[in-house]
């Protein structure tokens, strides 16, 4: 084990990211720990990924100080690097190579003897379930698997620190479900998490911590629980009006509940209690073609405090 | 027991040519070898009749003065094509030099590996061209042990530029139009098929600065048991520095675009 099992596994002051004249992120403070699952929530061009360049360290740290393991990427990255695991955003797979192969050549980068590379493959692959798959080509593999088989590779240096790039974008739910359930079980044998999304659902499955970035800033952080208490009542009551007509029909409702959103397509009152706040509505005459009652998420979350949506 | 960097990027490659090589290993030398047949033997009898040729060729038959060249050809074709799409692939289609950079390895190890590599696929497909003209008594030499490292080397002088510049192409676009307008001319003008003498005069210095030359010209004196040690050492000297300067700028190009 290397160094001092307190100290932060990554530990971020005042990082800035520059392309140009363009800020990606600007002025980011964020402390992981080891054992913890860290994740950046944010909406695409939000800044999570030039983030996580710089914490894989093959992006340089424009301002600020960054450290991970407690060592300075700009001069320790070979070492860092050494001890991190990586799924990118777009798999990196050689679609014409086995999945074993995929993994043993992965390891090699590592300078890790070959026997043992294939060793830690086979064991890898069992782990993400595709061990009966291993001598076949990843081409033909379902975008899924091809997610597992590129988990599988970021864990063949045995990493302390594993980042994961927006990791289930584009998969199917039940596809998402089984990369969850692998993830969180890496999470119960003490791993240390690091990912994007800008998936609710994945945050809260996956994260004890987050930070909400937008615009390349930090606009909240905390569990995803704590941040649902601070920044949003505990109900949701998500009102459907004929299409069109939601600017209006709010005016009908407003008042209800601690505050309003008109989205395009659905008008939300937040509520201590959503069907009390369904009643006062039909109480008042007004009847949307549709009413739902749900608990507080991280999208509301979002949607507070920064008025946007997540995923446009 | 560690394994140099380069040496461990150049396995990946390694691996990746072992899924194609049947369909890749024939095809990177009947090329030649059709030049040899057609040219050599075709074009060979016309030359070998005329009343300069044993002048012009330095007393060798036609056959004798192409078939080295194509040696020094193949390292070119070869290596030219493995540093074009390959490197525009390894950042935008299969990324893998994206996760190489993920991993321990720098940008300088990971281009060193790859300009490894690219110089064993020049090897491996001047070999076989080799391997041809050693069936053929009259160029049949020990020399020809010495034309694959030769070759390797051309190959290289045109692989290491070539993937500097292409690592900073976002598009592919202009590549045939490399092939087109910068190694087929050199194909054909670099003194692989009659002696650069023959060229305007214009246009001789201008062949003899190019990689081409100085790899056919290594290939033949070898072949043909005539290398001055000067000459080899001038020729080697002129390639190394085409290898060189494209390997640093590669080195450049690789960590600007990868940090990016």
């Amino acid at each position: 084990m290397h160094g001092d099992l307190d100290q932060p596994l990554i530990a971020a002051r005042a990082v800035v990211k520059r392309f140009g004249d363009f800020v990606a992120v600007d002025g980011i403070d964020v402390e992981v720990r080891r054992g913890e699952s860290f994740g950046f929530l944010g909406p695409n061009g939000a800044g999570k990924s030039s983030t996580m360049r710089m914490i894989g360290c093959v992006s340089p740290v424009s301002e600020g100080e960054l450290r991970i393991f407690g060592l300075d990427p700009a001069t320790h990255g070979k070492q860092i690097r050494a001890r991190m695991g990586v799924v990118p955003q777009l798999d990196q797979l050689d679609e014409q190579l086995t999945v074993r192969d995929n993994l043993v050549m992965y390891g090699r980068y590592f300078d890790l003897p070959r026997a043992e590379c294939k060793r830690r493959a086979d064991e890898l692959l069992e782990f993400v379930q595709l061990a009966d798959r291993a001598d076949s080509r990843v081409e033909p593999l379902s975008g899924g698997m091809k997610r597992r088989v590129t988990i599988a590779r970021a864990l063949i240096n045995d990493p302390e620190l594993l980042l994961l790039d927006e990791p289930t974008t584009g998969l199917d739910p039940q596809a998402r479900h089984v990369l969850w359930d692998r993830l969180y079980r890496l999470k119960q044998q003490g791993a240390t998490l690091v990912l994007t999304t800008h998936y609710m659902d994945e945050a809260e499955q996956l994260c004890d911590r987050l930070v909400v970035m937008d615009r390349g800033r930090i606009v909240a952080e905390g569990s995803p629980l704590e941040l649902i208490r601070t920044h949003s009542p505990r109900e949701v009551l998500e009102l459907r009006y004929p299409a069109g007509t939601n600017e209006e029909r709010a005016i009908e409702v407003s008042g209800i509940g601690h505050r309003q959103e008109v989205l395009p397509d659905r008008v939300l009152i937040y509520a201590d209690d959503g069907e009390a706040a369904l009643n006062e509505v039909h109480h008042r005459g007004s009847h949307p073609e549709s009413a739902l009652v749900r608990r507080s998420s991280l999208e509301d979350v979002f949607l507070r405090l920064t008025g946007r949506s997540l995923v446009d | 027991m560690s394994t140099p960097a380069a040496v461990r990027v150049w396995e990946s490659h390694f691996t990746l040519y072992r899924t194609i090589w049947r369909s890749n290993v024939l095809g990177s030398f009947v090329q030649p070898f059709l030049y040899l047949l057609g040219m050599g033997l075709g074009v060979g009898a016309l030359v070998d009749r005329g009343d300069s040729a044993p002048a012009l060729l330095d007393g060798l038959t036609y056959f004798q003065f192409l078939a080295p060249g194509l040696i020094a050809t193949t390292g070119m074709m070869i290596s030219a094509q493995e540093s074009l799409w390959p490197v525009m692939g390894g950042f935008k289609w299969q990324r893998t030099f994206h996760a190489q950079a993920a991993s321990p390895l720098s940008p300088g190890e990971i281009t060193a590996g790859l300009v490894l590599w690219q110089s064993t696929r020049a090897a491996i497909a001047s070999t076989g061209v080799a391997a041809v003209l050693a069936l053929f008594a009259s160029t049949r030499s020990w020399g020809l042990v010495l034309t694959v490292p030769f070759a390797a080397l051309t190959g290289l002088a045109f692989a290491a530029p070539l993937t500097a510049w292409a690592a900073t192409r976002e598009r592919e676009l202009s590549f045939p139009s490399i092939l087109r307008f910068g190694i087929t001319p050199l194909f054909l003008f670099g003194g692989a098929f009659y002696p650069v003498s023959q060229l305007p005069d214009w246009l001789e210095p201008i062949a003899k600065v190019t990689p081409l030359w100085h790899g056919v010209e290594l290939c033949r004196d070898a072949v043909h048991g005539r290398l001055a040690l000067a000459d080899a050492i001038g020729h080697c000297a002129v390639l190394a520095g085409f290898v060189v300067v494209g390997w640093v700028l590669a080195r450049i190009a690789f960590a600007r675009r990868l940090a990016a």
